[in-house]
């Protein structure tokens, strides 16, 4: 595969406050083999020799783990492949001449703070309203792995547990949801008897705080399970829905 | 429980699961005017005066007008989640287009069920005085060409409503799970083609037996 030119059209916006607009580049002579992410440094390069303002962007681990980085490519949160996020694309999903439309997240719950950077301290903020559990650290601490614990149980919560919260179900979504992400944390405990002493009040307060950053209702389309990097099921989904009931029709726990 | 979003597609889901029983029953009695005008007719009257229908239609109605205020609610708070569309976007990659356009097929659905009421509904209810006519009701309407047209277009919009809402409405309730999911899904399928196909097909094999 020989190397590429391709047209890039990209979201540049000032600050929070400023409209944005869709701006062309053109970049030449890009490797199949370099990364998206390393590409786009060939064009902020190139920028800043021109002494122009280069395209910000969020990124930070480079190998898939951080949930960092992010994007909107061509109509895709992370991309045309599945199961990748941003970083981990390569040049190669891509042909000569292609034109590459770049967005940043769109939802009114993860603003624009410049260019293609999101603030999705909104995430940062269901987190603190429960996606922990409480354990004392006397010096006591029992040993986790003293409980015994289903192999199932143990991989389904494992298997929550590999959200990385970079934002991909909320960007794809067509209502801007956030239950992908936020039954991703409620499982994870949830399915461990570890987090079940917390698992009503813990729904609760996810699930309200979820509402409150002003994310939109779910309509089970199912797209942000196509698009999450890490493959976080729909069956998550369902079992907040159902500790959500629980908690609310059972459990004498409160919002708070 | 509406103040919350799951709380919302929890009534989204039960009332869908609700209109679902109305629309197999509906399409019963339906079904019945194949047979011939008597059962039709014995049908007609069983519906229009058994105590406990009567009662239910009440509960009918207020399911009907949950779910479509509900509906628009949702769709307008969902539209407002994201106030800034995407300049380029391929949600076909990644969504069936039923459940993108869920309030496009049901809105379809509730201005045919005006139109609906009006030919149906209020001549059988309020107009006719015994039960006997009703058969006569269903052919008159279904020997004008533009009606069926009309009610075949309506029934493809409830079949594509269906196709997402069946199985969604299950998910909504937490009634996920890896045994009975496949099946779920594949019973919502054939759902919808019976609904889309069975009602549509009435509605031509009168109109046919009419020329």
């Amino acid at each position: 595969m020989s190397n590429m030119n391709l047209t890039l059209k990209i979201w540049r916006q000032k600050d929070a406050q400023s409209k944005g607009v869709m701006e062309t580049y053109e970049v030449k002579d890009i490797s199949p083999d370099s990364s998206f992410l390393e590409m786009l440094d060939v064009l902020n390069e190139n920028l800043v020799s021109q002494k122009q303002e280069p395209i910000a962007f969020d990124h930070d681990c480079r190998e898939g783990i951080c949930g960092t980085c992010s994007l909107y490519i061509s109509g895709r949160a992370h991309g045309p492949m599945r199961g990748v996020t941003t970083c981990q694309l390569h040049m190669r999903s891509f042909k000569d001449g292609d034109t590459i439309y770049i967005e940043p997240w769109r939802s009114k719950a993860m603003p624009v703070i410049k260019d293609l950077i999101v603030d999705r301290s909104a995430f940062d903020r269901i987190q603190q309203a429960g996606g922990f559990i409480s354990v004392n650290t006397s010096g006591n601490t029992q040993d986790a792995n003293g409980i015994p614990i289903p192999k199932g149980d143990a991989d389904k919560a494992f298997d929550a547990a590999a959200c990385i919260g970079c934002g991909a179900c909320v960007a794809t979504c067509k209502n801007g949801s956030a239950m992908l992400f936020v039954s991703a944390k409620v499982s994870q405990f949830a399915l461990l008897p570890q987090g079940r002493v917390e698992a009503a009040k813990r729904v609760l307060n996810m699930v309200h705080q979820m509402d409150k950053e002003g994310f939109g209702n779910c309509t089970n389309t199912g797209a942000c399970e196509v698009e999450c990097p890490k493959g976080i099921s729909l069956e998550n989904i369902a079992r907040m829905n159902r500790e959500y009931l629980s908690a609310k029709v059972v459990s004498d726990e409160k919002i708070g | 429980m509406s103040y919350s979003s799951i709380g919302r597609k929890v009534v989204m889901g039960l009332t869908g699961l609700f209109l679902i029983t109305f629309i197999t029953i509906h399409l019963l009695i339906n079904s019945f005017s194949l047979v011939g005008p008597e059962l039709f007719n014995a049908g007609s009257k069983f519906m229009g005066t058994n105590p406990v229908i009567q009662t239910m239609q009440y509960v009918l109605a207020l399911g009907f007008i949950i779910h479509i205020i509900m509906g628009i609610r949702l769709t307008i708070q969902n539209n407002a989640a994201r106030p800034i569309k995407y300049v380029h976007n391929d949600p076909s990659a990644n969504s069936t287009f039923s459940s993108r356009y869920m309030i496009f097929t049901g809105v379809l659905v509730l201005l045919f069920l005006i139109l609906h009421l009006k030919d149906f509904f209020v001549p059988i209810k309020f107009e006719h005085g015994t039960f006997g006519e009703d058969y006569d009701l269903l052919v008159r309407v279904f020997s004008n060409p533009l009606y069926v047209f009309i009610y075949v277009v309506a029934f493809v919009g409830l079949s594509i409503h269906l196709h997402h809402g069946f199985q969604s409405a299950f998910q909504s309730l937490g009634w996920n799970h890896p045994k009975y999911t496949p099946f779920v899904k594949k019973l919502g399928l054939v759902f919808c083609y019976v609904v889309g196909i069975g009602f549509s097909s009435i509605a031509l094999f009168h109109y046919f037996n009419s020329l």
